[in-house]
């Protein structure tokens, strides 16, 4: 069989936003029949996409029984405009999953409908994006990471199941210009609660009482400015161990704090972040040291990017009353669901029926609401449109934003199943019928 | 195409010449025409005064620290939210404004050119994704070279050939417009927590000066025959002192002849100049080096410089001087954003509040102004506030206000909490020139575009030039209070961007049609420069060359100005 | 067999990761994110056998998952369920007006259920939206 290979290919998982990617497809531009380089996860997206037969490829209408009709796209397309464009307060979630092209059309139709938009930010580095708010953050790419490093710590991530390569590519392994030696000349600090598989690599792993990661923090910025710490134990950890890694820090020349659920989603919350940030502050006045936030989907940052530049917000930006606001505690996915102040549910390019508590999600279930997604997911099987539509970075390109905020284009490397729309083609579909329904 | 004629306004048009007397400007197909037929429309600038359209040659408004900017400060966009109009978007934001804003507030104000100061190569697709999102205004970039490993080790070497393909690669690359440098080496240097404050400070591990990387590019530059010069932001960015720095980067330039088919007649454009004109030695003695610098540009006519005048707002700093944010951070305390750039430079945000109360916001005030008004070629000589750094670019009519008006300038100084102190540091309470309307002219549109090689397209009302005019309702001559002026030029009563009619009564009516421009300086890539491009691509960044180039797909409307090699 | 209280974190696997790009309606992701990571510690807590499903239970709501040893261990007195819809059946939705909610650090407790069935994705999501969760 003649095959095609294609090489320099993104893979669309993850904040990590690997571009190294080789996949081979049959000759007709198809099938994927192989994928090298990426991770177990990554790998399993190429492939996936392309097993046609398990793709649902038309829309769905939920029928009063339970079960789904499918529907065409001109009908989907009707659906949608009507629910977003008669909606009081129409909630537009989702946009981590897809391209920064989508993101936009998106945001004319939300900007029309005075729609609440918000990304997975707001169940994943949302506090984040707070903290930053707060305190600013000192910050550097991730070849410069690879080239400088030599002190890491993953605090509350676990990059060795949620960014595979991430170590690889980037924070451990690499032999850079300053750092031939690769993990030889780097010590790894890991903090978790669990002795996980990324601490089996570490020099030291801390193992912080769940949920006290903010004292942590503040007692290792203590002792990094040389003060002493009261007590014997600082959440769970001796507070030699505590010096100790003071010491290890400030003696690198380059260090790089990576971060993730484990301080933005436990209590303290932005706070735990704030901690983080005003540590790799200190730090600063010893040594050279940055902080980087362990984003999860391959495009939430470029979601937060074209917010930002669009609206000024980067997540959780409500636009009903004609202008752009922001206050995430109150105008966040999360609230309004909880609150019952929307009134229409619209999602694309993520699943909050998986990823919600499930409150929130019993709400969406019984609003207006459609889903846009090329699988079947918990958030499909409870809305009442499904629709499907091509995978972006494998079925259609568009530009997409890694953990660090640097652009990448995503490519097409198969075609997408027979008639299959794409977000984009979707999205502006639905914004000229808004742009109709509103003019009258 | 629509034909205009505007008619019974006063030109100021240092292109053709006309200093304010009343003449009619046809617009025909997009362009400046000779003459109109019967059909046009008439608008009529009676008591008006009409020039083209500004031409913005350095401001921080699309990329990745812009947008940083603008997310990490909410609190930015208090109050000053306008909801989505006709045929507008919506719009907010006061330092940093959102892309839509950006565009319609510089169309409101006159401006049809704006060119990005700094873009960091590998982040240049959000660059122009910023771009294409800014409406009405046609836009360039120019990436940053001053800390790029590549012009290091060709200039290291003596490498002239290799570092000019490089460069002409990276351009077309990046659809970059110019060599921008941002202190020089010291960025770089911040990469291990450091910098380079002179000329001659060797950058750690790669052992070049500022002086050998500004001497390289500036002979590339010529030797490319690019349409802009280089244009720098030296050493030593805002440190009391710092005007010796800015006289040693200055005099690399020294008698070098430009080399150009665009019009260009410098050599070096040095950027927002008030911030690398401090005397003294400390914040205690600090003072004014206005005079120093102002003359060294008098004499030396192959230079221009744009001012970076302060406004005395709460602002946003950004800037690719990454050790210099730190440094300010340290002295006010306000939340710092950093981001090193693997390979090519790095970069800061600190907001901050130039409080007219405070002694060391009052001098930079006056330098920024002294510095407009001891020059005497305002051909070479043009008004900026490095925005968003010295204040927004909002406040250029405020700024117009300051440069033409002694009486607003004096009104300024009397009121100043430490005005004995400021008065004393400074030179601005002696000088009572007030520019002109034609100088004004020459300062926002004739001098910015010549010194980009622009000038046969923008910046001039001359037959075939493109058709960017700016109507203002403010006679020089009727002026009774400086407020007038401030007035006029926030709002124009008509602007005119390709021929399109963009605003109408101060208000935007159309989006018109913006263009990116880019310069192909068709210099093509030799063996040696392609390999070593492979090899740091494929050993250092963290991207694969073949996903570097920024597609055309990002670049919908190019305007591209090639160099004749 | 006894109830334990103990403290639950959810998060990523590569195993929830990989199942989920394989479809969520499989069997494979309901292996992969339908457990309960226990300590050996736990375990003799609560007198069960491992691999036998348990109810968990929190303020905000419960879900049977099948209890396993602990892959990332030893963290007693900490239990991880993967990301997913089991896990988010008892998190918190609690944000402390941060507008996040609570997916790590919520007080549980687990009791056996050894005769009951761990749902599939779509069957548990729309038991707890149109069923009597």
């Amino acid at each position: 069989m003649m095959t095609k290979t294609i090489t320099d290919v993104i893979c669309p998982f993850c904040g990590t936003l690997c571009d190294d990617l080789t996949i081979t497809t049959d000759d007709e531009g198809k099938k994927i029949l192989d994928v090298e380089n990426a991770c177990a996860i990554g790998a399993e997206k190429f492939l996936h996409a392309s097993d046609h037969e398990h793709r649902k490829t038309r829309p769905r209408r939920l029928q009063e029984d339970g079960t789904f009709k499918d529907i065409t796209y001109d009908e989907a397309i009707e659906y949608t405009a009507q629910m977003l464009a008669t909606a009081k307060k129409p909630s537009m979630y989702g946009w981590s999953s897809t391209s920064c092209e989508a993101q936009s059309t998106g945001h004319e139709i939300a900007e029309l409908c005075g729609a609440l938009v918000d990304n997975t930010a707001a169940v994943c580095h949302g506090t984040t994006l707070v903290a930053v708010q707060n305190v600013g953050i000192p910050s550097c790419t991730l070849g410069e990471v690879k080239n400088r490093a030599d002190r890491i710590i993953f605090w509350g991530c676990n990059p060795a199941h949620a960014h595979p390569r991430h170590m690889s590519r980037y924070s451990i392994f690499p032999r850079g210009y300053f750092t031939g030696k690769g993990q030889k000349q780097r010590k790894i600090i890991v903090v978790d609660p669990r002795p996980t598989d990324t601490a089996s690599i570490a020099d030291v792993h801390l193992q912080v009482e769940q949920g006290y990661d903010y004292e942590l923090l503040q007692a290792l910025r203590a002792a990094v400015r040389g003060q002493e710490i009261s007590g014997d134990i600082v959440a769970g950890v001796p507070k030699e161990k505590v010096y100790e890694a003071a010491e290890m820090l400030k003696s690198g020349r380059f260090g790089v704090i990576f971060f993730g659920m484990g301080v933005t989603q436990s209590l303290g919350k932005d706070h735990n972040i704030d901690a983080a940030i005003m540590l790799t502050n200190d730090l600063n006045n010893y040594t050279k040291f940055s902080i980087i936030a362990m984003r999860g989907h391959y495009n939430v940052t470029g979601s937060g990017q074209v917010l930002g530049w669009q609206f000024g917000f980067p997540y959780s930006v409500d636009l009903s009353r004609g202008f752009a606001r922001y206050n995430p505690g109150e105008t966040g996915t999360i609230e309004v669901l909880k609150r019952k102040e929307i009134d229409a549910m619209f999602v694309l390019g993520s699943d909050p029926g998986a990823h919600f508590p499930m409150q929130c999600v019993k709400e969406i279930s019984g609003l207006p609401s459609v889903a846009v997604d090329p699988h079947i997911t918990p958030t499909t099987e409870i809305c009442k449109v499904h629709v499907p539509v091509a995978f972006v970075g494998v079925e259609v390109g568009g530009n997409c934003y890694r953990m660090d905020n640097v652009p990448i284009e995503a490519r097409k490397v198969v075609e997408p199943p027979e008639g299959m729309m794409t977000d984009v083609e979707f999205l502006s579909a639905v914004l000229k019928r808004v742009k109709e329904l509103k003019a009258n | 195409m629509s034909e205009y004629i505007i008619k019974n306004g006063k030109v100021y048009d240092p292109k053709t010449g006309i200093k304010g007397d009343v003449s009619d400007v046809c617009i025909k197909d997009g362009k400046i025409a000779e003459k109109v037929s019967s059909k046009a429309k008439v608008i009529d600038a009676k008591g008006m005064t009409v020039m083209a359209g500004a031409v913005e040659v350095h401001a921080h408004v699309a990329g990745p620290k812009v947008n940083e900017g603008r997310n990490y400060r909410p609190e930015d966009k208090l109050f000053t939210y306008k909801p989505t109009g006709k045929n507008t978007r919506m719009a907010g934001g006061f330092s940093i404004p959102t892309t839509f804003k950006t565009g319609y507030e510089y169309a409101r104000m006159g401006y049809t050119t704006v060119m990005e100061a700094a873009m960091p190569p590998l982040y240049a697709r959000h660059v122009h994704e910023e771009i294409k999102d800014t409406p009405i205004v046609d836009e360039g970039a120019f990436p940053v070279f001053g800390n790029n490993w590549f012009v290091f080790e060709y200039l290291k070497n003596d490498e002239m050939d290799n570092v000019c393909a490089y460069i002409s690669w990276l351009l077309r690359t990046t659809k970059g417009y110019a060599i921008k440098i941002v202190n020089p080496g010291g960025s770089e240097a911040w990469g291990w927590g450091e910098n380079c404050t002179t000329v001659n400070d060797p950058v750690p591990y790669f052992d070049i000066t500022p002086a050998e990387i500004v001497k390289g590019l500036l002979t590339a530059n010529e030797k490319m025959g690019l349409p802009h010069s280089i244009h720098i932001h030296s050493n030593n960015l805002g440190n009391p002192g710092n005007y010796e720095t800015t006289l040693d980067t200055l005099k690399i330039a020294e008698g070098v002849k430009p080399n150009n088919k665009f019009g260009r007649e410098q050599v070096l454009h040095h950027t927002h100049v008030q911030f690398h004109s401090y005397k003294g030695d400390s914040w205690a003695n600090f003072e004014s080096g206005s005079k120093e610098i102002a003359d060294y540009f008098n004499k030396n006519k192959n230079m221009t410089m744009d001012l970076g005048c302060v406004t005395l707002d709460e602002t946003t700093t950004m800037t690719a001087d990454g050790p210099f944010e730190h440094h300010l951070t340290s002295l006010n305390h306000l939340k710092w954003a950093n981001v090193d750039v693997e390979l090519e430079t790095s970069s800061g945000i600190v907001p901050y509040v130039y409080d007219p109360n405070i002694k060391v916001c009052a001098i930079q005030w006056c330098i920024g102004l002294e510095l407009g008004l001891l020059a005497k070629d305002p051909m070479r000589t043009f008004i900026t506030t490095d925005h968003p750094n010295a204040g927004p670019f909002t406040r250029y009519p405020r700024i117009m206000k300051w440069l033409m008006s002694d009486k607003a300038r004096q009104d300024m100084l009397k009121g100043f909490k430490n005005s004995d102190k400021v008065i004393a540091a400074t030179n601005l309470a002696s000088i009572d020139r007030e520019l002109t309307m034609f100088e004004i002219a020459q300062m926002t549109r004739a001098g910015p575009a010549r010194s980009l090689g622009l000038y046969d397209i923008f910046g001039g009302l001359a037959p075939g030039m493109d058709a960017d005019v700016a109507i203002f309702n403010i006679d020089e001559d009727k002026v009774k209070d400086p407020e007038d002026i401030e007035k006029a030029f926030s709002a124009a009563s008509y602007v005119f961007k390709s021929g399109t009619m963009v605003v109408e009564n101060g208000e935007v009516i159309s989006n018109g049609n913006k263009r990116t421009l880019w310069v192909d300086a068709k210099i093509p890539m030799n063996k040696q420069v392609e390999r070593d491009v492979q090899m740091k691509f494929l050993k250092f960044y963290s991207m694969n060359l073949n996903n570097y180039e920024v597609s055309n797909h990002y670049v919908p409307n190019p305007y591209v100005i090639e160099v004749d090699n | 067999m006894s109830t334990i209280s103990i403290n639950l974190i959810s998060g990523r696997t590569i195993q929830q990761g990989a199942s989920m790009e394989g479809g969520k309606d499989t069997d494979k992701y309901m292996k992969a994110c339908g457990i309960i990571e226990i300590d050996d510690s736990d375990f003799k807590r609560l007198e069960i056998m491992k691999n036998t499903n348990v109810r968990v239970i929190s303020e905000f709501g419960n879900v049977v998952v099948k209890a396993v040893e602990a892959t990332q261990g030893p963290h007693p007195g900490v239990a991880f369920i993967p990301m997913g819809p089991w896990a988010n059946s008892v998190t918190s939705p609690e944000t402390y007006s941060t507008g996040m909610p609570t997916f790590k650090g919520v007080p549980i407790t687990i009791e056996p259920a050894e005769n009951e069935k761990v749902l599939t994705s779509i069957e548990l999501v729309r038991e707890k939206c149109w069923g009597d969760a």
